[in-house]
């Protein structure tokens, strides 16, 4: 099953998420499961309505899912956006930086290792949908 | 120079305590070496075959006399007295302990200083012109724009796990020192016909084993949008890139399957909405780096006259030194070449002294070069004598800038874990076949680069004449290659024919050598007689 670590408040989703094809085919589910080869932008007309999407993270050094994230919360996205598959304890910054707002790890995450480094990094350099103030806007003020 | 404000310091001071903590895991056995090795890489520490090799950063080749000497300082303190320069403008210490390394990490930031995205899958140092506001034919100083990478590029969350390593270099000269087109991006500043400085973009170089010049993918980007397009093109390769191939994963290859055009077309899709989500810095931030890279206070009204009256200082004058911008100043090139030497190595002590010379004569300011020497770039031509004198006692001062003695050379099996043969000891055997100096610079212009793999680290594949160390049955082979250029004219080199052992590539070095000699027309570099008649020649000499 893995390790849930979420970073919001609702409710976790509870219905199973179906493949981008079957989610196409029928459009009731609220929950889909994204492939690294899946099109995220394939989910465009549809994120009003969907509660949860799913990353896949089949190896950690896969990172086509940062990308993934990233154009979903461009494009407005508000649901749940899940990391799901074989991720560090380090690779959680970032993948919050990229919009998921919930970490489903194939082995269980060090809560102690997770607090240290979320805290960590006061500062940023990119502007991302996470919505943080890069460097140059706080320095520029 | 630009230096840290608080937030760069934040930051940097961050990476040291992140590291330090995996650290303190993998030592407790929290972590596996396997679940270690990305954490580790990320931040240039690399297994090596006899200890941990540490890779430090120096952004676009710039430091200042004090972060030299703290250079030093490691070297002496927790390595075996030197450090070797790379050609991304790096450097490597070769004898690390894993648990030294986070205070090395410590120490290196308190001079500003890191190791971030030094290896790993991830956009690493970004390279630049090592003449960078002294050269008197650039647009402006390309560091700016490097420094605003640099910062883009750290920790930027959509990109530290690309499917390969991703290199940019920025330059501002028709005249190409970093290799610009066999990076992933080269970035070259230019004037469109309006006179409005901008960049032309290359995607899709670089070497290894499948060496590639790169397409241009923009001809004119304006500068106010380098990072809404920067995005868009590294988008483009994260998601798309090839992951089943090790071999096939760096961003060339997608520019090379899908086409130039259809990569242009997707990345121009991409960036039509990049642009939407305002990822570029805003003007006051541009300049505030580039008050940074603000000129040095240059005297006025300085002589140019120099006494030539030793020789031998007549003779580095005329190999290592070279115009500046500014009337009275020269650039001095400061070789890492000695005959006998390693290329690249400095010792603790000569980088100390590079250190103080760059503090007493340079304005405080040291570049590091692609081909793994080291510049002071603004000096007043009055006191080149006396920095002549220094570096020559320190046996810095072999007058062989760009001769055959100014060899490239990775690592090689001295060292790596990946190659199949040595480099170095090569190198030297070469370096000491034209030991004699007036034969160098009867040769003139003669680059040589040597990889102990196919991974290309000493840019074989850009060589006039290049060479590649592979492993043939258990034994040392070299491939000898010629016609390669890693400058504005870039071109690939092409093998000659079958290798050879140590003893026999020199032989065949010395071979084509005497050909170019004996068929070369006046004011003909090696490569342009290469050009001109061909391998045949060559091939007749060293096989026939």
């Amino acid at each position: 099953m893995g390790d849930l670590v979420r970073f919001r408040d609702d409710e976790a989703h509870e219905e199973p998420a179906v493949t981008l094809d079957s989610f196409l085919e029928q459009t009731n589910a609220t929950a889909v499961r994204l492939e690294p080869t899946d099109d995220p932008r394939a989910l465009l007309p549809f994120l009003g309505r969907l509660s949860l999407i799913e990353v896949s993270f089949p190896k950690f050094r896969d990172g086509r899912g940062f990308s993934t994230g990233s154009i979903l919360r461009e494009a407005g996205y508000t649901g749940e956006l899940r990391a799901a598959g074989d991720i560090l304890v380090d690779q959680i910054n970032p993948l919050r930086r990229c919009g998921f707002d919930a970490i489903l790890s194939d082995v269980e995450i060090d809560r102690a290792v997770l607090s240290r480094l979320s805290s960590l990094y006061g500062d940023v350099y990119q502007k991302t949908v996470d919505g943080r103030a890069p460097a140059w806007t706080r320095r520029n003020g | 120079m630009y230096r840290y404000d608080e937030y760069d310091q934040a930051i940097v001071d961050a990476r040291v305590e992140e590291f330090r903590d995996q650290t303190r895991r993998r030592l407790a056995g929290e972590l596996s070496e396997d679940q270690f090795k990305p954490l580790r890489l990320m931040n240039g520490l690399y297994l090596q075959l006899h200890a941990y090799m540490l890779r430090i950063a120096i952004p676009y080749g710039t430091l200042s006399g004090e972060q030299m000497r703290m250079l030093a300082h490691i070297a002496r303190t927790y390595d075996k007295d030197y450090g070797h320069f790379t050609t991304r403008q790096n450097l490597q210490f070769n004898w690390i302990k894993l648990s030294d390394a986070p205070d090395i990490l410590a120490k290196l930031a308190t001079v500003q200083m890191h190791a971030i995205q030094t290896s790993g899958n991830c956009i690493r140092n970004i390279s630049s012109d090592q003449y960078a506001g002294a050269a008197a034919d650039e647009v402006e100083d390309p560091r700016p724009w490097a420094e605003l990478l640099r910062q883009w590029s750290t920790f930027h969350p959509e990109f530290l796990f690309l499917p390969r390593k991703f290199k940019i270099a920025v330059v501002a000269c028709e005249e190409d020192r970093t290799a610009v087109k066999f990076h992933d991006i080269g970035l070259q500043l230019h004037r469109n016909e309006a006179g409005e400085a901008g960049f032309r973009v290359f995607v899709g170089g670089g070497m290894g084993r499948t060496p590639m010049v790169a397409p241009v993918i923009r001809e004119f980007l304006p500068k106010a949008q380098l990072i809404g397009y920067l995005e868009a093109c590294l988008r483009v390769y994260n998601r798309f890139g090839r992951r089943d191939n090790l071999y096939k994963a760096r961003i060339k290859i997608l520019v090379h399957e899908l086409g130039a055009d259809e990569y242009r077309r997707q990345v121009e899709e991409e960036f039509l909405h990049t642009q939407t989500l305002g990822l570029d810095a805003p003007q006051e931030e541009i300049d505030r780096i580039a008050a940074g890279f603000a000129p040095p206070p240059f005297e006025a009204g300085l002589s140019d006259e120099i006494d030539r009256s030793d020789p031998d200082f007549a003779l580095w004058l005329d190999q290592q030194v070279a115009a500046h911008k500014v009337p009275g100043y020269a650039i001095v090139n400061i070789s890492l070449k000695p005959v006998e030497g390693i290329p690249g190595d400095a010792s603790s002590a000569q980088m100390e002294l590079m250190g103080e010379l760059a503090q007493q004569y340079s304005f405080d300011e040291l570049r590091i070069t692609h081909a793994q020497n080291v510049v002071l770039a603004h000096v007043r031509k009055s006191d080149l004598f006396r920095i002549w004198q220094a570096l020559d006692a320190a046996g810095l001062a072999t007058p062989n800038l760009g001769l055959i003695g100014d060899i490239i050379a990775c690592p090689g099996l001295d060292y790596c874990s990946l190659a199949n043969a040595r480099s170095i000891p090569l190198a030297q055997k070469i370096a000491k076949r034209f030991g004699d100096l007036d034969e160098q610079r009867d040769l003139g212009e003669l680059k040589i680069k040597i990889s102990g793999c196919i991974n290309a680290c000493g840019h074989h594949h850009a060589g006039h004449i290049g060479i590649l160390g592979v492993d043939r049955k258990g034994e040392e082979n070299y491939q000898l290659s010629f016609g390669g250029s890693g400058a504005e004219d870039a071109s690939l080199a092409k093998i000659i024919g079958p290798g050879f052992s140590e003893d026999g590539v020199v032989e065949a070095v010395g071979r084509a050598v005497s050909v170019y000699t004996e068929l070369r027309e006046p004011g003909e570099r090696f490569l342009d007689t290469y050009r001109r008649i061909g391998e045949a020649p060559f091939k007749e000499a060293i096989y026939g």
